[in-house]
C-alpha cells in the first residue's frame, strides 16, 4: 500500500484515509515481532536469564533447602516476607523467570525458522551473481594470464571444484564471471544449534510438567509403593495425577556402607527387590551412581542412616518386638544421629502412649557422661534415650515431624519424662511403671528417591544434537568466491579479477593468498610457453591462444 | 585402597619447586619487556636493542628481547613439565585421577592455562611479549591455591567414584584453564587499546603484542574453550543424572556454570556484532573469566550444594 501525498498547496478534498486501527494494531505487532526476534534481542534474553538465574544462586531456594529458607527467615525477619513475594526463594519456578524464558523462546523460533527456510532455500539455489567491484572486496586479487578468458575460467573452475566449492558461470554485463561457495554446514550447524535449544527448553518444561519425584527413608526388610501418600516429601508437576503413576514397589533387603581407612565414605550399595504391587519382585543392586531404570522411572539412594531396634515389654507381658525407626544423621563424618520412636498403640488409653527420643551412636564412646560417636561404621552401637509416656498428639490434626516429639505437648504436659538411659545393645531401661525397652540393635535405613522425567531423554538428545552444531558453527568456515575475466589492456591474455567473501574463523587474507597462489600456478601450468620476443603474440583479445 | 605417602609428598615438594621455576620464568619475562625492542611503529628513537651486557649487535642474530623470551618460554615449559609431575604423583599416590578435591582441580586449571600460553607462544612468536602477564597471575594462583586450598592426599569419597569424573572434570579443567588465558588476552587487549589510544607512552604497554593479536589470541582461545565447556556442563548434567537423581536441578553450581556458559556465548557473538566489536566484547569475556573464578570459590566455599564435597577440608 502506498499513498501518495497530494501536492501541498493543493487543497485535498480528500485527505489521505488513515489506516484502519486493525491495519495499526497489525503494524505495530509486526515492528514489536520483528524486534522480538531479532538476534540482538535473543542474545539479551539470554543474558538475562542469566541474570534472573543469580539471586537463585544466593539467596536459599525451597527446591534445594528448605531448612536454609527457614533460617533464613528467622535471621530476616523483615526482609524475607518481602523477598517471597517477589519469589526469591523458588526462583526457578517463578513467573518472571518462566517470563523471561517464553520470551527467549519466542525470540529463538522466530529468529531461527526465517533463517531455516532462507538457508533451505539457499541450499537449492545456485550462488549469488559476483558483485561489480571485485576488488572492493575484504580479499581480492587481480592475476594475468596469457590464457583466453573461458580457458581461464575453466582453470579457476576445476581448481574450485577440487576444493568441494559448488560453482556457477554467468556471462554478465562486465563480462565473463564466475561465482562459487561453500560452508553450507556452517550455517547448518548454526541453525541446528539454535534450534536445539528450543528443543532443549521444550524438553525442559515437558519435564517440569510431566514429571514428579517422591523420596521416603526405608529401612532394611521394609519396602514402599510408588504413591504420593507413602513418601516423606513429594514434588509433581502441575500435569501430573495420582493416578499417572506407575505402578512399582521396592523392598529393601540390605544395605551396605563402606569405608575406606581413613573413613571415607567408598561406596553405599542396597540389595532391592522390585516389582508392580502383588507381584513376585526381582532382585537388584544399586547404589551411588547407580540407579534403577525401568521406563523411564528411576531409583536411587541419596542416602543412608540407622535405625536402632527396641523391643517393649509392658508390665502385662505383652511384648512389642523390634520396633525401629530411621534416626536422622546430625554428623556424615561419625553418622551420630537424633531420633524418635512413637508408639501409640500399646494399651488401651490414649494416654498410654510411649514415646523414645534420642541419640544414636554407631561406635559410641562416653566422654564425662556425655555420650559421642567416634566412627560411621556401627561398631558398638549406643543411644542416649529419654522415654516419655502420656498422650502424643498424633491425631490433633496438626502434622508433626516423624523423627522428632511434639515438643509442645511435653511443655503442655501432656507427655511426660518417665526415663533416660544410655544403652548398649542387650541392655534396658526399666520405667516407674514396670515397663522395660531393651536396645536390641540396630539396623540400617537407606533415603531413596523414585523420579519420573518424561523430557530427559530429549534434553539429552537436544543437548548433544546442540554441541554438534556448536562444533560445526564454529569449526567450518562459509566462503564466496567470485572471479571474473576481461582482456587485458596491452599485451593480450586475460585479465582474471578474483575475490572472496569469508564469514567465520579469521585469517581469511592468509588463506585468500594462498588460494590465488595456488590459481596463479595452475593457470602457468596450463599456459603455452612464453612466446618468443621476436615472434608477434596473439592479438589482442583475440582469444586464440590454444589450450 | 591407602595413599603412597612419599608420593604424596613428592608431589608436594615438586609443587613448591613449579612455583619457584615460574618465578624465575616470570623474571625472564620481565627482563624481555625491559630490555625489548619496542615494536615497529616507535622503534625510531628507541632504544637500540642493546643486552644487559652490551654485547649484541644490533640486528645480527636474535634481538634480545627475543632471547629473553626465549629463555622464559623454555622455563615455562620446564615450569610446565614440574606442574604436571605434580597431579602425576598425587594421582599415583591415591591411585586415582588427580582431581577430586577443589585443589587438585585448581592446580589442573592452572596447568591447562600454563600449557595453552606455551602452544600458542610456540606458534605465534610475537605472543610471548604476554609472557610476564600470564606467569605472574598464574604464580600468584598457585601460591593461592597452596595457602588456602591445599587438601592432603587422600582417597576420592564415594559420589566421585564413577567414569564421569574423567570426563566431566576433565573437560571442565580443558575449558576453564583456556579461558583463564582467553581471559588475561583480553585484559591486555584493553589495556593496549587504551595506551594506544591515549598515546601512552608506557613503555610496558608498548611491548605488549598488537592489540589486533591480542583480541585475535582472546577469541581464538574462547572459541575453543567454548565447546569444551559446553561439553563439560552437558557431561555434568550426564553424570547428575545417575548420582543426585536428576540432570539439571539449579544447584549453585549448576546455576554458575550456566551463567558463565550464557557470558561467553554472549562474548561470540558480541565480536561478531556491529557496535560490540573490540572493547565490549573484550569486557565480555573478562567478564567470563570473573564468572567462572567466582565459580570455583564462592560457590565452593561460601555457599553449599551438591558439589560440596569437591570443597577444602
Ligand atoms: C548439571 C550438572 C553439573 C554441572 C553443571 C557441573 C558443573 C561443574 C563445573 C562448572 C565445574 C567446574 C568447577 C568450578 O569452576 O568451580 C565442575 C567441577 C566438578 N564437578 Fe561438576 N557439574 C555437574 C555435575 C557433577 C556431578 C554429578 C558430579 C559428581 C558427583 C560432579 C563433580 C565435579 C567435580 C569433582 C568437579 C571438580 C572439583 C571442583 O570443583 O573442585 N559434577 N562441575
Amino acid at each position: 500500500m502506498t499513498i501518495t501525498a497530494p501536492p501541498r498547496p493543493a487543497a485535498a478534498p480528500q485527505p489521505p484515509a488513515r489506516p484502519s486501527a486493525g491495519r495499526r494494531a497489525l503494524g505495530l505487532w509486526l515492528r514489536w515481532w520483528r524486534r522480538l526476534t531479532a538476534m540482538r534481542t535473543a542474545i539479551i534474553l539470554l543474558f538475562l536469564l542469566a541474570l534472573a538465574a543469580i539471586p537463585g544462586s544466593l539467596l536459599p531456594q525451597r527446591t534445594l533447602n528448605q531448612n536454609a529458607v527457614r533460617q533464613y527467615f528467622a535471621e530476616h525477619p523483615t526482609l524475607a516476607p518481602v523477598l517471597d513475594r517477589l519469589y526469591a526463594f523458588d526462583v526457578f519456578s517463578s513467573p518472571w523467570f518462566a517470563a523471561v524464558y517464553l520470551l527467549l523462546f519466542i525470540s529463538l523460533i522466530g529468529c531461527v525458522v526465517p533463517r531455516a527456510v532462507e538457508h533451505a532455500r539457499a541450499l537449492r539455489a545456485a550462488p549469488p551473481p559476483a558483485p561489480r567491484r571485485l576488488l572492493r572486496l575484504p580479499d581480492s586479487a587481480e592475476l594475468t594470464t596469457p590464457l583466453a578468458g573461458p580457458a581461464t575460467l575453466d582453470v579457476v573452475e576445476e581448481e574450485l571444484r577440487v576444493r568441494r566449492f559448488r560453482v556457477v558461470r554467468r556471462s554478465g554485463r562486465d563480462g565473463e564471471e564466475l561465482s562459487a561457495e561453500k560452508g553450507f554446514w556452517k550455517e547448518t550447524g548454526n541453525l541446528l544449534f539454535h534450534l536445539s535449544l528450543v528443543a532443549l527448553l521444550l524438553g525442559l518444561a515437558g519435564g517440569k510438567l510431566w514429571g514428579y519425584e517422591g523420596s521416603i527413608l526405608v529401612t532394611e526388610g521394609q519396602g514402599f509403593c510408588n504413591s504420593f501418600q507413602q513418601y516423606d516429601t513429594y514434588s509433581a508437576g502441575p500435569l501430573v495425577e495420582g493416578s499417572d503413576l506407575s505402578p512399582l514397589c521396592v523392598d529393601l533387603e540390605d544395605f551396605r556402607a563402606e569405608y575406606e581407612e581413613n573413613l571415607t565414605a567408598a561406596s553405599f550399595t542396597a540389595d532391592i527387590t522390585y516389582g508392580a504391587p502383588g507381584e513376585e519382585g526381582r532382585p537388584t543392586t544399586i547404589g551411588v551412581n547407580d540407579p534403577l531404570r525401568i521406563d523411564g522411572d528411576r531409583v536411587y539412594v541419596t542416602g543412608h542412616g540407622y535405625s536402632p531396634r527396641f523391643t517393649v515389654t509392658l508390665p502385662d507381658g505383652t511384648v512389642f518386638e523390634d520396633v525401629s525407626a530411621p534416626f536422622l544423621p546430625a554428623d556424615q563424618a561419625t553418622m551420630s544421629s537424633e531420633g524418635a520412636l512413637k508408639l501409640p498403640d500399646l494399651g488401651a488409653g490414649v494416654d498410654d502412649q510411649l514415646a523414645i527420643e534420642g541419640f544414636f551412636a554407631p561406635t559410641g564412646v562416653l566422654q564425662g557422661g556425655i555420650l559421642t560417636s567416634i566412627d560411621p561404621r556401627a561398631l558398638a552401637p549406643q543411644v542416649a534415650i529419654i522415654a516419655y509416656q502420656g498422650y502424643l498428639g498424633l491425631d490433633s490434626g496438626l502434622p508433626q515431624s516423624v523423627y522428632s516429639l511434639d515438643a509442645s505437648q511435653i511443655e503442655r504436659g501432656s507427655l511426660s519424662e518417665v526415663g533416660r538411659a544410655n544403652l548398649a545393645a542387650g541392655e534396658s531401661l526399666t520405667l516407674p511403671d514396670g515397663t522395660t525397652i531393651t536396645f536390641t540393635g540396630v539396623s540400617q535405613f537407606a533415603a531413596l528417591q523414585f523420579s519420573h522425567d518424561p523430557g530427559q531423554v530429549w534434553v539429552l538428545v537436544s543437548a548433544i544434537a546442540l554441541l554438534v552444531g556448536l562444533l560445526a558453527l564454529l569449526l567450518l568456515r562459509r566462503e564466496r568466491f567470485f572471479a571474473r575475466v576481461g582482456a587485458a589492456a596491452e599485451d593480450g591474455g586475460t585479465v582474471l579479477t578474483v575475490g572472496s567473501l569469508t564469514r567465520g574463523g579469521g585469517e581469511s587474507a592468509t588463506r585468500f593468498a594462498e588460494l590465488t597462489g595456488e590459481l596463479r600456478t595452475a593457470l602457468a601450468a596450463r599456459s603455452p610457453e612464453p612466446p618468443a620476443p621476436s615472434s608477434g603474440g596473439a592479438a589482442p583479445g583475440s582469444g586464440g591462444s590454444p589450450e | 585402597m591407602s595413599v603412597d605417602q612419599s608420593l604424596a609428598d613428592l608431589s608436594d615438594t615438586l609443587f613448591s619447586i613449579s612455583v619457584a621455576v615460574y618465578s624465575v620464568a616470570v623474571v625472564a619475562f620481565s627482563a624481555q619487556l625491559a630490555f625489548g625492542r619496542r615494536p615497529a611503529r616507535e622503534l625510531v628513537g628507541a632504544a637500540v636493542g642493546a643486552g644487559p651486557d652490551g654485547t649484541s649487535i644490533p640486528g645480527a642474530g636474535r634481538a634480545p628481547s627475543s632471547r629473553w623470551g626465549l629463555i622464559g618460554l623454555a622455563l615455562t615449559a620446564l615450569g610446565a613439565l614440574v606442574h604436571a609431575a605434580v597431579l602425576v604423583t598425587r594421582g599415583m599416590a591415591a591411585d586415582r585421577l588427580p582431581w577430586g578435591n577443589m585443589y587438585e582441580f585448581a592446580t589442573a586449571v592452572v596447568l591447562v592455562g600454563v600449557v595453552s600460553f606455551v602452544v600458542l607462544a610456540v606458534r605465534v612468536p610475537g605472543v610471548r611479549t604476554m609472557g610476564a602477564f600470564v606467569l605472574a597471575p598464574v604464580v600468584l594462583s598457585l601460591v593461592a591455591i597452596g595457602l588456602f586450598l591445599y587438601t592432603e592426599t587422600g582417597p576420592l569419597v564415594a559420589a566421585l567414584r564413577s567414569s564421569w569424573l574423567a570426563v566431566h572434570v576433565s573437560s571442565a579443567i580443558l575449558g576453564f584453564g583456556v579461558f583463564f588465558v582467553s581471559g588475561i588476552a583480553s585484559v591486555l587487549y584493553l589495556l593496549r587499546v587504551r595506551h594506544d589510544a591515549t598515546g601512552g607512552s608506557s613503555s610496558v604497554l608498548s611491548r605488549l603484542p598488537a592489540a589486533a593479536t591480542l583480541d585475535r589470541v582472546a577469541h581464538r582461545t574462547a572459541v575453543f574453550g567454548f565447546p569444551v565447556w559446553t561439553f563439560a556442563v552437558i557431561a555434568g548434567a550426564i553424570w547428575a543424572e545417575s548420582a543426585w537423581g536428576r540432570f539439571w536441578g539449579w544447584d549453585p553450581k549448576e546455576t554458575w556454570a550456566f551463567i558463565a556458559w550464557v557470558v561467553y556465548a554472549g562474548y561470540l557473538h558480541a565480536r561478531t556484532t556491529a557496535g560490540w566489536r573490540g572493547r565490549p566484547a573484550a569486557w565480555v569475556n573478562v567478564v567470563g573469566l570473573v564468572v567462572m573464578v567466582f565459580n570455583l570459590l564462592y560457590v565452593n566455599m561460601v555457599s553449599t550444594g551438591l558439589h560440596s564435597y569437591a570443597g577444602v577440608s
